[in-house]
């Protein structure tokens, strides 16, 4: 029998292993559950991993890789800071939305001005929309102690609700014939996301995701406030007696992750998806959840990790159209890729053995980082 | 507007039933929550069970099959979790999530070959002679089965948990996993059997959303109601008595906002329907600042790994 021993530090290089041996299992068993719906196991994987980087449309696919990557990573970065630090903040889908919304609104206020002035202005308060939203449960939990959790979650509902009401009322194209929807922002000039260099797929959103990406770095590594956040992960008390406050990393947390997925949903809808509609965003506040931890929390594990799911995007809309497979089918690989993650965690923290072999005695496993230091 | 039309007994007879599927998702969260392990997976095992319940009852022809179809399909996917936390010690809240993640890619993709037909449909059971009290009797004795199983889960939990030894033992396993497991109690197969009872009732909330409330699949079926069952654990103090007050509470909020939505009330569609929501914030808002009440209340051990050292 197999019994788990507790290392006494995470390994580094299970650390590294751990998201390569998960994508690798949950290729395995993604290819299963193809088989199982009827479709050729290997022809679908290639189609998700492959054909999208080096396939017959590659120049189409390349760029969206980016469209699609920008976002999501933006919204991880974010993520990752609290959830180092214990705090959850699991309602980016609705900061996203939020974002876009008073992004768009802001923007619209001065339709049709023609001004460089109106597509910064937008992103501004994009970031603030979703800072704001982000702020609710955040000053709830520092006031009254309520779970973020479930607070932030509520109001992916509320925003969801709010969306819909924008979209058929206040931020309805007056010149749009009753149909739901804004006007056309990425028609607008002033105030469109466009493509910075033709064929790349790279707008303004993926610039400000690689940006977010080496400002979290540096803040992580040699900054106090990626200190913080480290130590209130870890240790709690350690965190309380250094001198962290605890509402004020809450704040600062969330109101980061708010920030990065407002101005990510102000990205998306004055890009790709061109206007608020009922339903502009596609979850990417959730799948970025997934991003984060495959990306081991890290900036950089975050941009591959971004990549890698945008990739599964793209692969799972050609595996879609290719070989009529079902669309729900990829969203069932994206969680499947998180638990074959969260699975392959235990040999990072532990070592397996087999029991009867001879154990290290436990005063030699306690002794050996004192005799280091 | 016509607020006339709106009959209070109706009202709180359909309360009765629109309260069902939260009550039962939360009551098995709530075991699961007092043995000390924090599943917030609901949302994902409640539309699984959405979806594998209407398969069965489909091809039964059977509700009562398809929600025994539903209790399996929940239990099913709880167990991933319960391997993955109890056994290969994950961080619980991460899985939770992932949970939900995956089980509303499963639903969907199980629930394809399901949209547009309409479930067979659960006979009503009326209670003799309670049924026929007045203004009562339509409240509380006219419904189909499922509400009235949901009550006796209520029951039989609030006397598991304060009146059996085993519900004792429970209990001990959640407030402080070491010394339970000094005393010689089975840590992990006690958790394990309370997140297999929290995935199961989980399904049964969720197949009554699909066979019962809606009565047809549709994607997102549940909207949120799993993790409204979650806040609602929080609300009820972990004690099933108050669960169900709670869940009363909100299939109140949810039945009188679609009755105004009916009535043309001239408040928008969507600030109507953002209610439930926004009045589950406001409640753990009063539940958790009475001097830290809610918090006092949680058990011991929730949401910490178990590893035995020795």
């Amino acid at each position: 029998m197999i019994v788990l021993e507790k290392r006494p530090n995470p390994s580094r290089a299970w650390a590294f292993a751990t998201p390569v041996l998960a994508v690798i299992a949950t290729m395995i068993a993604g290819g299963l559950l193809f088989a199982a719906l009827g479709k050729d196991p290997v022809l679908a994987i290639r189609t998700i991993f492959w054909d999208p980087l080096f396939g017959d449309f590659a120049s189409y696919t390349r760029p969206q890789l980016l469209i699609k990557a920008g976002p999501l990573i933006l919204i991880a970065v974010g993520l990752s800071f609290g959830f180092r630090a214990g705090i959850w903040n699991i309602g980016a889908e609705g900061q996203y939305i939020l974002g876009a919304l008073t992004g768009a609104a802001v923007g619209l206020a001065f339709y049709p001005t023609e001004s460089r002035l109106v597509f910064p202005l937008m992103v501004a308060a994009g970031a603030l929309g979703g800072i704001a939203w982000a702020l609710i449960p955040a000053l709830l939990k520092i006031r009254f102690g309520t779970n973020e959790i479930l607070v932030s979650l509520m109001l992916v509902y509320v925003a969801t609700n709010l969306l819909a009401y924008a979209a058929l009322g206040p931020l309805q194209n007056p010149e749009g014939m009753g149909f739901p929807g804004s006007r056309n922002l990425s028609q607008w000039l002033a105030a469109a996301n466009l493509e910075l260099f033709p064929g790349t797929g790279i707008h303004w959103g993926v610039i400000a995701a690689g940006l977010a990406v080496i400002v979290a770095h540096v803040l992580l590594a040699r900054h106090v406030f990626g200190f913080a956040v480290r130590l209130a992960g870890q240790s709690p008390r350690a965190a309380a007696f250094a001198g962290v406050s605890p509402s004020r990393l809450v704040l600062a947390c969330m109101a980061m992750s708010g920030g990065l997925a407002g101005a990510a949903g102000l990205f998306e809808v004055t890009g790709p998806a061109g206007q608020i509609s009922i339903d502009f965003n596609v979850g990417y506040g959730f799948t970025a959840i997934i991003v984060a931890f495959l990306g081991r929390l890290h900036p950089v594990g975050i941009l591959l990790a971004g990549l890698l799911m945008a990739l599964t995007y793209i692969g799972g809309e050609m595996a879609q159209l290719q070989l009529s497979l079902p669309a729900a089918a990829i969203q069932l690989f994206q969680g499947m890729l998180l638990f074959f993650l969260l699975a392959m965690d235990v040999l990072t923290q532990f070592r397996l053995r087999w029991k009867g072999a001879p154990v290290v005695p436990a005063p030699a496993a306690a002794a050996a980082p004192q005799e280091a230091s | 507007m016509d607020l006339g039309g709106i009959s209070p007994i109706l009202l709180l007879a359909s309360l009765m039933v629109a309260s069902t599927p939260i009550l039962l998702a939360a009551l098995g969260e709530l075991v699961v929550e007092r043995a000390g392990v924090l599943n917030l997976g609901v949302e994902g095992m409640m539309i699984t069970g959405a979806i594998t319940g209407f398969a069965t009852a489909v091809a039964t022809g059977s509700p009562a099959l398809g929600f025994l179809g539903a209790a399996a399909g929940g239990a099913a996917l709880s167990v991933i979790f319960a391997v993955l936390v109890l056994w290969l010690k994950s961080n619980q809240v991460a899985t939770g999530l992932a949970l939900t993640l995956f089980g509303l890619g499963l639903a969907s993709l199980i629930g394809q070959g399901y949209q547009g037909i309409r479930a067979p449909s659960t006979a009503r059971l009326d209670i003799p002679l309670l049924s026929d009290i007045p203004a009562l009797g339509p409240i509380l004795f006219r419904h189909d089965w499922v509400v009235y199983l949901g009550l006796a889960l209520v029951a039989g939990t609030w006397w598991f948990l304060s009146r059996t030894r085993a519900g004792l033992t429970l209990r001990a396993v959640g407030e402080n996993h070491d010394a339970a497991h000094a005393l010689g109690y089975h840590v992990l197969r006690l958790r394990f059997l309370a997140i297999l009872f929290g995935g199961a009732c989980a399904g049964l909330g969720g197949a009554y959303l699909s066979l019962v409330r809606v009565p047809q699949w549709t994607e997102g079926v549940t909207a949120g109601a799993g993790w409204i069952a979650l806040a609602i654990v929080v609300f009820a103090s972990w004690r099933p008595l108050r669960l169900l007050l709670g869940a009363w509470l909100f299939g109140g909020i949810s039945v009188l906002q679609l009755n105004l939505q009916a009535a043309n009330v001239p408040v928008p569609v969507e600030v109507l329907s953002m209610a439930p929501y926004l009045v589950t914030i406001l409640v753990l808002v009063l539940i958790s600042s009475g001097r830290g009440r809610a918090r006092l209340a949680a058990p011991g051990s929730l949401g910490q790994p178990f590893h035995a050292s020795r």
